[in-house]
């Protein structure tokens, strides 16, 4: 066998190696934290999926933090002082997630908002807990976000604004059996997706524990698109409603096809259907007796809700979704964590943030519970001929 | 036995959308040996253009007419740009190139049209039939009527044409045919125009089917059509008819009486079987190697 390497490029690569991390050092010393005291302008960071797969999530989301810190800063600002917002795109991807979030902490940001989803937040959390710098995600619901399980221990500087799954489950249980009236049911979920395995395996312990009755639960993947066959199978058991907690390209295709096949039962979902795009995949006929738990409905009457969705559709020129929703309360409940704190100093507003108590948002009055996770009501929406209408808002019963 | 026929007929109509796309994919293969990862999509730049057509308010044949159109133009830049150079490379390379190619247009179209799913207007009526309880949709019969009548036209053209002989003389030695007077490069453009034309139509169909058009829709089809091609011998085209129409088959009776959450796996370890059985796929013929 030939020599690897030659002596004289080994040389090459032990200079190369040494000026690497050379570079990691003086880099990382940028990163350390900063005094903030004399900056003119309060840095928040805003990490988001502006491009890639989810990008519909992270654009919304972004949209509506904007706003809410623009608004915030019109008014004067916090503690006296204007916010910095800085945006930065991580394409859906986790390790772009790591790079955004490692590079807003050198930027010397007081806090970070977002990723939306719950793998791009999991891989920008250790830069988050190592810098010291709390983190608030809008919409990711896996419980492991805020808790590490393993170590039985809350992530500290991890926060979210959104309901948890358990929680919209137990709401859909509730609904089911108090309001529709339904005793036996299907479940159909997509069995890569860590939110759809868990959703249904939450509702299914919730509603036997009524004492009502999962006849079938079948699976797909994401990339199906035909889904018939499962659908053929569910439909032989005679169930009265069929459960769907899924994102809204997939549910939209089920649901079409579902009505092909004569299925006329309802069907239930979770937050994943909130998109416009849901009824024109599934057309709006298809959608008539389907409902859905969201942290938010645009229909709400409430004063607050449709300032905010005026204001939103006087920015961006769309109805906001919720979560556009959710991005405006947590651009507004970061503000305020900044002004419980009386300085712009990342560990106090972590401390802040874990103080917040009935924190009156768009999206329902907010307290954290030691978990990091919000205790407020769930909404429950049904689609009308292609329209989304507010049936009620309900609180879980943990 | 009614749940049983209404699976038969799921089965075939999933079939006979693999068997659409495939039987453009085992084309290019059978005349170049390049499996062109690309294929898919085109065809989800066929359903886009098709998509433009039908918003623009043009009808169902216009719409395709105008993708096959535009994707067979495409076809053929790709093939001068991303695999032409690359023909007397290794196998390896062409492969790599195709793959980039296919991830520069995935990329491309979610940077210009951003990763949104858009739908198609109804170009179709879109009416479901009942027999004694088991449901068939018009667009099924669409989907089916048009693999069978694109295996027969390509069957021609392979076989009964001038262009077809061509095509066949360069795959089995392209130098021979170059010495023969056979002009390479305009018969493998003709390929790559053909069948990404059919790539193109497949798109627009798949595109009204599920009535969603995104950048990544040619993704998985695009990769099931390649197994469904693998099975039915790949560079055969009624194979590739047969093999997507199995793998359909074999995905909805699984989902139907197995257990949807294990379907890929059992299904897919059925066609290794039937592979291990016959290595040259359903149709396919065992191709003495070039020496």
């Amino acid at each position: 066998m030939a020599k690897l390497v030659s002596s004289r490029k080994l040389r090459y690569y032990a200079l190369a190696t040494a000026v690497f991390f050379l570079l990691g050092v003086l880099l990382s010393g940028c990163g350390a934290p900063q005094k903030q005291s004399e900056a003119e302008k309060i840095k928040i960071g805003i990490n988001y999926e502006l491009s890639g797969k989810v990008a519909t999530y992270g654009t919304s989301c972004k949209n509506g933090v904007v706003l809410a810190l623009e608004e915030i800063n019109k008014a004067g600002g916090v503690l006296g002082k204007q916010i910095e917002v800085i945006v930065r795109d991580n394409k859906s991807d986790t390790a772009e997630s790591v790079n955004v979030a490692t590079q807003l902490a050198s930027m010397g940001v007081v806090a970070m908002i977002g990723p939306a989803t719950t793998g791009d937040v999991m891989a920008a959390e250790p830069v988050a807990t190592s810098n010291r710098i709390p983190l608030l995600t809008t919409s990711a619901t896996a419980p492991t976000v805020t808790f590490d399980e393993e170590k039985n221990k809350v992530r500290e500087y991890i926060f979210r604004i959104c309901i948890i799954d358990p929680d919209q489950a137990m709401v859909m249980a509730d609904f089911v059996w108090n309001n529709l009236k339904l005793k036996k049911g299907a479940i159909m979920m997509d069995t890569g997706n860590d939110y759809s395995k868990g959703l249904a395996e939450k509702f299914k312990e919730y509603f036997e524990a009524k004492g009502g009755k999962i006849v079938a639960t079948e699976g797909f993947v994401d990339t199906d698109t035909v889904f018939k066959p499962q659908l053929t199978k569910i439909w032989a058991k005679k169930p009265e409603f069929i459960y769907i907690p899924a994102y809204y390209n997939q549910v939209g295709l089920i649901v079409k096809q579902a009505r092909e096949l004569g299925i006329d039962v309802p069907f239930l979902g979770a937050d994943g259907w909130d998109s416009p795009e849901l009824v024109s995949i599934a057309g709006a006929k298809a959608l008539n007796n389907t409902y859905f738990t969201n942290h938010y409905s645009s229909q709400d009457p409430s004063p607050e809700v449709q300032a905010f969705v005026k204001a939103y559709k006087e920015k961006y020129g769309v109805e906001p979704d919720s979560f556009a929703a959710l991005g405006y309360d947590a651009g507004r409940l970061m503000a305020e964590a900044i002004k419980q704190a009386g300085a712009a100093d990342p560990q106090k507003i972590r401390d802040a943030l874990e103080k917040i108590k009935d924190f009156p948002g768009i999206t329902g009055k907010l307290s954290f519970d030691e978990k990091h996770n919000p205790i407020k009501e769930v909404a429950i929406i049904k689609m009308v001929d292609g329209k989304q209408e507010l049936v009620t808002k309900l609180v879980p019963k943990r | 036995m009614q749940e049983f026929f209404q699976q038969l007929l799921n089965g075939l109509s999933l079939g006979s959308i693999y068997a659409l796309i495939a039987v453009g994919y085992t084309m290019v293969y059978g005349i170049i040996q390049l499996i062109n990862f690309a294929h898919g999509d085109v065809l989800m730049v066929g359903a886009y253009v098709g998509l433009g057509m039908a918003l623009a308010g043009f009808g169902l044949v216009p719409s395709i007419l105008v993708a096959m159109l535009v994707c067979a133009v495409l076809g053929v830049v790709l093939e001068r740009v991303a695999y032409r150079p690359l023909r007397n490379a290794s196998r390896l390379a062409a492969l790599t190139s195709a793959i980039g190619a296919s991830l520069f247009l995935e990329y491309g179209m979610m940077a210009v049209f951003s990763p949104r799913t858009r739908s198609y207007p109804v170009l179709l009526p879109d009416k479901i039939y009942n027999f004694y309880g088991i449901r068939i949709a018009t667009k099924d019969f669409l989907i089916l009527g048009t693999t069978l009548v694109l295996v027969v036209f390509l069957q021609y053209i392979v076989y009964r044409t001038k262009t077809g002989k061509a095509m066949r003389a360069v795959s089995f030695d392209k130098d021979a045919a170059r010495l023969m007077g056979i002009n390479v490069d305009s018969t493998i453009a003709v390929t790559f125009a053909l069948g990404s034309a059919l790539a193109a139509a497949a798109g627009v169909l798949i595109g009204i089917y599920f009535n969603a058009v995104y950048p990544l829709m040619g993704l998985m089809p695009g990769l099931k059509a390649f197994v469904a091609a693998v099975l039915g011998g790949i560079g055969n085209i009624p194979g590739a008819m047969v093999g997507g129409i199995l793998l359909g088959m074999t995905e909805a009776l699984v989902s139907g009486y197995g257990g949807s959450m294990f379907r890929d796996a059992v299904a897919f370890a059925i066609l290794i079987l039937i592979l291990l059985v016959k290595p040259t796929g359903l149709l396919g013929t065992r191709v003495e190697e070039k020496v």
